[in-house]
């Protein structure tokens, strides 16, 4: 793609059929991206030309509820990655994203009855009943000017799913997300739109990968979540990209009174990667607890972490990191909790551990904690680790290899997270741990 | 009883620059129990972490064990090889659980998948016979044990792994009078059931209630000063090391 133009995204409009006031978003986008500075802060995004990057690839398919109607060569990439076995088992629902647009969309009829509507994105702007309720929240929770890759997300945003969970319902077991980017040099721009209204629970499930190829990919999705009253989200993500990915996504979430969200992040792969999913904590009550865990090896660095605005009284949240780094990877641990005036009695505790598995391994923590009232509490704990020699020797002495100690070590290290996990999600992040310890990832 | 067992000659060892045992030589024979005796700081642990491959010691000399010279081998390869040390104070390993560990060495070992519930049934087992929970298998590695815990868990995984040389570095430091009987108990059980021979580093004299002593090797000063038959136990124990070591000098006068 030459420059990011109007007459580019009208073309992607064009194809895709979509209302004006889509097509106005897109076009605010363009404009956007062409005024506003690349991030002021964090690793040197220099590399990335966006004139490479390949903004739209419509894969050869409808988008259908059937596998037997999924295209044999796309099929074999999703069964690969063990998603149909995955829905039989234990998924109330699954989407599948294949480069820019959803290939496959399945509810299970018991949670399509209880009232929860899962779409494609881009169906969902077109649909007749919930069109009113997007327009109220897309891009409404992350401004399309709230940074660069928002601006360009905005214009170039292609698939992902819309959610609604009705009041008081509670969805039993997970539905997953999962976006695949298959083709090189392109570029995902997903959009994620989540709506729980009060008293319901949720657990959403995002997963991502891609092939490996020697030309630079763009991930730049965005996740915008909205929690009713007393409503409980979980969102876990297992991400693994090759090391040609520049992951540069916005996630954001706002919780009412008494509302819950939940993340779970598991962060592997990408050459580059910045998402630091946010909570703004709007009601009285809301909490937010992030846990996450990333894996810095070779010529990676991985810029992670969550925010937290508390904006109501009594509001609550927890940011624990864990930071693995190998051979010349840099992990930076970048954390905020931010205290509004007249959030009362908030807590905001925030705890970034970082384990470096090799000399030339680099980690950094970046803690920022504002505190704007008077009667609220916060703290940070970062801390710097290698493996430890004694404990290498304790597990040694029992009759496990070396590397077979270090990686039981890094396991439990980062087991906090992996318990928070699905099982299969759980098994699937030790195997990534497994790989980039083993230097086969 | 052969004699290959476990050969320990002229071993030195010495940490940060300081010479810890300056040539200590002993032998344990299959199926023995030996007491490791001396006063704080003589070198007692050291010879136990040394002989293990604790790897803040720098050592020479010879320590064979069933014809192999272990001092050249990894620590894995000698635990495989059939030998266990028991901790003084055993290591916190966060996220991890003794069942998972114990699984990773038997998965390993064997080269292939050992289901926890298998290990776990194992666990079970010990634990009755230490008369206790097996909770503490099911959390992370010692991490918020108390000193018991700690050696009841070293313990559960001894009978896991099932060593032919058991080492026990001050196995009764932090167990009560109650729990040091019965572990005492378990020690003997199972030498009788495999045979296994114990290297016993020791101040508290509890835990040989069940185990009788056929050797005892009395160290000082990073050397060793006499080997004896167990009756040395009950003497040191009457009249105190500083008696005993003065008694032995004069008799090598």
């Amino acid at each position: 793609m030459k420059g990011l133009t109007k007459e580019l995204v009208l073309e992607l409009a064009k194809l895709k059929g979509e209302p004006k006031w889509v097509t106005d978003i897109r076009l605010k986008g363009v404009e956007c991206w062409n005024k506003m500075p690349m991030p002021k802060f964090g690793p040197d995004l220099s590399g990335l030309n966006l004139d490479d990057i390949e903004p739209y690839i419509k894969p050869k398919s409808e988008m259908v509820s059937s596998w037997e109607e999924v295209p044999a060569y796309i099929r074999k990439t999703f069964d690969d990655l063990g998603i149909p076995e995955a829905e039989k088992k234990n998924l109330a629902g699954v989407g599948a994203q294949y480069d820019s647009e959803m290939v496959y969309l399945n509810l299970k009829r018991e949670v399509e009855k209880q009232g929860v509507v899962y779409l494609p994105m881009g169906e969902a702007v077109k649909d007749a009943k919930y069109s009113k309720m997007i327009r109220e929240h897309f891009m409404k929770l992350i401004p399309v000017d709230d940074h660069k890759f928002t601006a360009l997300h905005a214009a170039l945003w292609s698939g992902g799913s819309f959610i609604y969970v009705p009041k008081n319902t509670t969805v039993e077991i997970p539905i997953q997300s999962y976006y695949r980017l298959n083709a090189p040099g392109a570029g995902q721009f997903e959009h994620t739109l989540i709506i729980v209204d009060e008293g319901a629970d949720f657990h959403f499930i995002e997963g991502c990968s891609a092939p490996k190829y020697n030309v630079a990919n763009l991930h730049s999705g965005a996740v915008e979540v909205y929690i009713g009253k007393n409503a409980h989200m979980k969102f876990s993500t297992v991400e693994s990209w090759s090391k040609n990915m520049y992951n540069l996504s916005t996630k954001r979430a706002i919780v009412e009174e008494g509302g819950t969200i939940e993340w779970v992040a598991g962060s592997f792969g990408s050459h580059i990667t910045m998402i630091y999913p946010m909570a703004i904590l709007n009601g009285e009550g809301a909490k937010c607890e992030y846990t996450g865990v990333t894996f810095a090896s070779k010529g990676q660095i991985i810029d992670n972490g969550a925010k937290v605005v508390h904006v109501a009284p009594n509001t609550c949240s927890t940011i624990d990191t864990k930071a693995l780094s190998k051979d010349d990877g840099v992990s930076v641990n970048r954390t905020l909790a931010k205290i509004c005036p007249g959030a009362h009695g908030a807590k905001a505790y925030i705890d970034c551990k970082s384990l470096l598995l090799n000399p030339g391994a680099k980690a950094e923590a970046i803690p920022e904690v504002m505190v704007h009232c008077m009667n609220a509490e916060a703290a940070h704990e970062a801390s710097v680790g290698r493996i430890s020699e004694e404990a290498l020797f304790y597990l040694m002495s029992r009759g496990l290899s070396e590397d077979k100690a270090r990686a039981l070590i890094v396991r439990g290290f980062t087991a906090e997270v992996s318990k928070e996990l699905p099982v299969e999600y759980a098994m699937e992040m030790n195997n990534l741990i497994k790989m980039e310890i083993e230097g086969t990832a | 009883m052969s004699k290959d067992f476990l050969s320990v000659s002229d071993l030195v060892a010495s940490a940060s620059e300081k010479e810890i045992l300056h040539g200590v030589s002993f032998e344990v024979s299959e199926g023995e129990i030996a007491v490791l005796l001396g006063m704080n700081g003589a070198g007692k642990s050291t010879v136990a972490s040394a002989i293990m491959g604790d790897p803040r010691f720098k050592v020479s000399g010879k320590v064979k064990f069933l014809g192999k010279d272990v001092l050249k081998m990894p620590v894995f390869e000698r635990a495989r090889l059939g030998i266990f040390l028991s901790f003084q104070s055993p290591i916190e390993v966060p996220g991890v659980t003794t069942t998972e560990m114990i699984r990773s060495v038997k998965e390993e070992t064997k080269c292939g998948f050992v289901s926890l519930d298998e290990v776990r049934g194992g666990i079970t087992e010990s634990a009755k016979k230490l008369g206790t929970n097996i909770w503490f298998a099911e959390r992370d590695l010692n991490v918020g044990f108390s000193g018991g815990e700690k050696k009841k868990n070293e313990i559960l995984q001894m009978l896991s792994l099932r060593p032919k040389l058991v080492i026990l570095d001050e196995i009764d430091s932090g167990l009560d009078i109650d729990a040091g009987a019965r572990i005492s108990k378990v020690l003997e059980e199972y030498q009788k059931e495999s045979g296994c021979s114990y290297l016993i580093v020791t101040h508290n004299m509890r835990v040989l209630k069940h185990l009788k002593p056929s050797k005892a090797i009395l160290v000082d000063d990073g050397r060793v000063i006499a080997v004896k038959d167990g009756t040395l136990v009950k003497q040191v124990e009457k009249k105190g090391y500083k008696a005993v070591l003065e008694e032995i000098q004069k008799e090598v006068a």
